[in-house]
């Protein structure tokens, strides 16, 4: 592979302080985003996507820690740069964030053009008419008619108002937009343009995209390469094809498992037993194992290294090796009962 | 006979226009036509599954139901008696056959109370046993959505992941011995990972203990998995009913075919045929006659627009659809 | 079942720790608790605490009458200017007002809270009523209120206790109803509903522990603001004469025109109530937090 990479990223940690000690949100979580490509994250809730990303834009809470070996835009250090610089130089022009549900982030008491326009002109020199000019071509590009720039949020469907704030995530060509959730809470519909709308808008702009969801056949049809997160790490990362038709990791089956499909309606569907951990105090072991109804000694005592299988494939599971046997057994229901 | 059956009904809510808009600018009350004409009926042991976006009148529909709102007009029948006939007696008695599950587990439990008086309330404000009898029934309950009472009876809702909570939620409701439950949405809240697992509690405990259930979800999925019949419903209009694989693999509705379309496929080499809809999705305020799916139908033409066909409740096809355009267009 | 028959007790004891948690949960408030326990048990024991009758005109060792003397070891909050044993007073005077604060609080936040409840739960027509009610108490001024109640009736304890418990629990309702509105439209109201409970079960079982946090705290705010009335009552001439409250002890010393010479007489009943006063909102912070998270430390 010789694609250019936008974004990389070794090593990530997040930790929080709190009363009953410290949370470890993200541990040593490492991947690349190359040009013109989705990269999905995908995981349940608590899982770390949410804090990692807020991480990277530079907008977690007080109490959290973050620590990386490297964070890097286009191949150049951002870490070194001081908040106000990385405000200046990377936010909304190189990296713009459409954050969770996006829909709310308007400001009810001003038109949504003009919102879009302050924007525009807080990062950038453009005059006012010019910043209009551009506000225009972008609600164009999200499908939105241009006149109703001067419109309220209240009069705006939630669709309508996600794809300015999508607009407004374009406004100044980022070389990547970072998408949490951009779909969840709309209806069925209106995600579906929503999508279709992102999927044009990337093959228009040569822009890459994060995009962030807990609905895993949402990233299954959006991205070229998905990572599945759980309990704050990257279990297993992969071209979206190789992920779901050569998964290693007992999560990712267990998730496979559980997701219902809508051209697949005999399929049993089978949940993996538990509930996710609470990631209180320093990780020692796999915070799979816990649900885990392929987990061996190792896996409670040793935290699993991550391991390059095939091109862009890799695993955080001592046992990989064996996974066409894992995925075989992993259809049958008793298998996850067996952990009750 | 039919355990419940719902006949042409329908809800309405006014929406007052306020002092300044009646007085100076002379605006009229407005009317939300919540549920328009609605006919089903659910057979014993049968799950009807309800599907339909924001506004489509399911919520609005199992509250009628439930009992917890009258309809407009129209009549419901629970065991061929109309609930507007019902006696004050009955009323209560029809508080135990009929329960409803919710849909955020978050909000649907009291804070302050523990698991055991969670699920021993309804029994006990309907006075249906005697203390022993409840505590005796609420742990056998506890037991069997997988909640050990030695372990869970004490906690309280914040001491649980959504999963139990969920499971506290089923438990209260079937703990009443319904013969039909009305679940609203329950897997929405929760994790991917745990769903299939209150999905399968539900089916294995209403095949155990014989209830009937009315599942209403936006997911068609997961609707898929669980519904032995589906209806899907617009802006409170029922538009498509027949049994769940038939609906789903052969739409006969222009709506259901563009909704069927829309749900993504967990499965990077599918292709999904592009929805033919246009137009948003709007409220059921003030509503012209005729289909409401019309203005975004391709295939309307002047009589969709003048009178809506809702659907027959005794018809002789289990599959049907509530189109004027059916033969013409042979979806 | 063995769980369940004990159920009640159980619950209390429960209770019981919880509310024992939340006062001892910062230090203001365990103190407050403290200084309160304290005044409980002076007022429980007071006419056995008391070395002298209150209106007893005393001399001292040396035989000579004791008037207006400063705190000494003899008489260690001093006396008046009739030779009165202040400290005696004092110790009867906060059985009166420890009283008067429980019943006149207590008996306002139970209506105040019942009326919140209705008022919220039901909404429409009875919600315009009550509170339009609790409105015209709201333009009602106490002094006036008070002034004319006590001509109408005379000057006993329990018309004092009365005028005090009419005017204040319009805020409690006010606030009560706020929450129960808010609490009304949650899921577990219509989950409750839906199981097949009463309005009244609803009301008593579901909505009134969720604003217990902010009852109890008001319920303090309700016996100190009711201690403060009643000394204000009392010093402007319209208390019980026939009993010995703090506010009374204040009034007593005006009468006697020595304000600028005893300064113990003024300064001793002044502490209780602000001590006593003090003790009751710290304790009622910490139920503001367990009521309003948001000021929780995080």
């Amino acid at each position: 592979m010789n694609q250019k990479r936008v974004l990389g990223v070794r090593n990530l940690s997040v930790r929080y302080q709190t009363q009953a000690g410290a949370v470890h949100a993200v541990s040593d979580v490492s991947f690349d985003v190359f040009e013109n490509e989705v990269f999905g994250i995908a995981g349940e809730s608590g899982c770390g996507k949410s804090t990692l990303i807020r991480a990277l834009m530079r907008l977690h809470a007080d109490n959290a820690t973050v620590t990386a070996d490297e964070i890097s835009y286009e191949e150049q250090d951002l870490q070194g740069l001081s908040d106000a610089a990385f405000r200046e130089q990377v936010l909304w022009s190189r990296m713009s964030l459409v954050p969770q549900s996006a829909m709310n982030s308007l400001n009810p008491v001003y038109r949504v053009g003009d919102q879009v326009v302050e924007a525009i002109q807080a990062h950038s020199r453009k005059s006012k008419a010019e910043a209009q000019e551009r506000v225009a071509e972008l609600f164009d590009v999200v499908g939105l008619q241009a006149d109703l720039m001067h419109n309220y949020p209240h009069e705006f469907s939630g669709g309508m108002r996600q794809r300015a704030m999508i607009a407004m995530s374009l406004a100044l060509d980022p070389g990547l937009i970072i998408m949490d959730e951009p779909t969840t809470g709309l209806d069925v519909l209106v995600q579906e343009r929503i999508l279709r709308r992102i999927r044009e808008i990337r093959e228009q702009i040569s822009s890459s995209i994060i995009l962030i969801t807990h609905d895993i056949a949402v990233i299954a049809e959006m991205s070229n390469r998905i990572a599945i997160m759980y309990g704050g790490q990257i279990m297993e990362q992969a071209p979206a094809i190789d992920l779901f038709e050569a998964p290693h990791h007992p999560y990712t089956l267990g998730l496979k498992n559980a997701f219902p499909s809508i051209r697949n309606l005999g399929q049993e569907l089978i949940s993996i037993p538990g509930s996710p951990p609470t990631l209180l105090g320093e990780l020692t072991h796999c915070p799979f194992q816990e649900r885990c109804p392929f987990r061996i000694d190792r896996c409670r005592t040793t935290l699993p290294e991550v391991t390059a299988l095939a091109d862009q494939h890799e695993v955080r599971c001592f046992r990989h090796p064996e996974a066409p046997t894992l995925r075989e057994q992993a259809t049958e229901k008793a298998t996850w009962r067996s952990l009750n | 006979m039919a355990l419940l059956e719902l006949k042409d009904v329908s809800r309405h809510f006014d929406v007052k226009a306020g002092l300044f808009g009646r007085v100076v600018q002379g605006k009229p009350d407005r009317k939300i036509k919540a549920v328009e004409s609605v006919n089903f009926t659910l057979a014993e042991d049968e799950v009807l599954g309800i599907a339909g976006e924001s506004g489509c009148g399911k919520s609005t529909t199992c509250l009628m139901i439930a009992g917890l709102l009258q309809p407009s007009s129209g009549d419901i029948l629970y065991e061929g008696r109309a609930l507007s006939q019902f006696s004050a007696s009955d009323r209560q008695w029809y508080r135990s056959q009929v329960q409803m599950i919710f849909q955020d587990p978050y909000e649907s439990l009291n804070p302050r109370f523990r698991v055991f008086d969670t699920v021993a309330e309804g029994p006990r404000a309907l006075k249906m046993w005697p203390e022993p009898e409840i505590a005796r029934r609420v742990e056998e309950m506890l037991q069997s959505v997988g909640l050990p009472p030695a372990k869970y009876a004490e906690r309280y809702p914040h001491e649980l992941s959504g999963g139990e909570r969920q499971r506290v939620g089923i438990a209260s409701a079937l703990v009443m011995e319904p013969r039909m439950v009305v679940a609203d949405e329950p897997l929405s809240m929760l994790d991917v990972s745990i769903r299939a697992g209150i999905l399968d509690l539900l089916k294995d405990l209403a095949r155990q203990r014989h209830f009937s259930c009315i599942y209403v979800s936006h997911d068609l999925s997961i609707l898929g998995h669980i519904a032995d019949r589906l209806m899907i419903m617009y802006l409170g209009q029922a538009m498509e009913i027949g049994p769940a694989h038939e609906v789903i693999r052969h739409p006969k509705h222009p709506y259901t075919r563009a909704l069927i379309h829309a749900v993504p496929v967990p499965d990077p080499r599918t292709r999904r045929p592009v929805p033919n809809i246009s137009g948003d999705l709007s409220r059921p305020i003030d509503p012209p006659p005729g289909c409401r799916f019309a203005p975004r139908c391709p295939y309307a033409d002047a009589s969709c627009r003048e009178t809506f066909l809702p659907l027959e409740r005794h018809s002789a096809v289990s599959h049907q659809a509530a189109c004027h355009r059916l033969e013409a267009l042979d979806l | 079942m063995a769980a369940a028959e004990h159920a009640p007790f159980r619950n209390l004891r429960r209770g019981l720790q919880e509310h024992y948690r939340i006062i001892t949960s910062n230090r203001l408030s365990a103190t407050g608790f403290g200084f309160i326990v304290v005044f409980v048990i002076v007022a429980l024991f007071a006419p056995w605490l008391a070395p002298h009758d209150p209106w007893e005109m005393l001399y001292d060792s040396e035989g000579n009458f004791a008037s207006l003397r400063p705190p000494s070891w003899e008489f260690p909050v001093g006396t008046t200017h009739l030779g009165y044993d202040l400290f005696s007073q004092l110790i009867l005077a906060t059985r009166t007002t420890l009283l008067i604060g429980a019943i006149s609080g207590g008996i306002s936040i139970v209506i105040g809270a019942n009326i919140g409840l209705i008022a919220g739960y039901y909404g429409g027509k009875i919600d315009e009523a009550l509170m339009r009610f609790t409105d015209i108490l709201y333009g009602m001024p106490f002094l006036p209120f008070i002034i004319v109640l006590i001509s109408l009736f005379g000057r006993q304890l329990e018309f004092v206790i009365l005028a005090i418990v009419l005017i204040i629990w319009r805020t409690s309702a006010r606030v009560i109803r706020a929450q129960t509105i808010s609490i009304k439209q949650r899921q577990f109201i219509a989950a409750a509903r839906a199981r097949g409970c009463s309005d009244f079960r609803i009301i008593y079982r579901h909505i009134l522990p969720n604003v217990l946090p902010l009852l109890l705290l008001y319920a303090a705010f309700n016996i100190a603001w009711s201690i403060i009335t009643e000394a204000s009552a009392s010093f402007l001439g319209f208390g019980d004469g026939e009993t010995i409250s703090w506010g009374g002890m204040l009034y007593e010393l005006w009468l006697s025109g020595k304000t600028r010479v005893a300064w113990w007489w003024f300064t001793a009943p002044s502490l209780c109530i602000v001590l006593l006063v003090t003790s009751l909102v710290f304790v009622s912070r910490a139920y503001e937090e367990v009521a309003n998270p948001r000021l929780r430390k995080r």
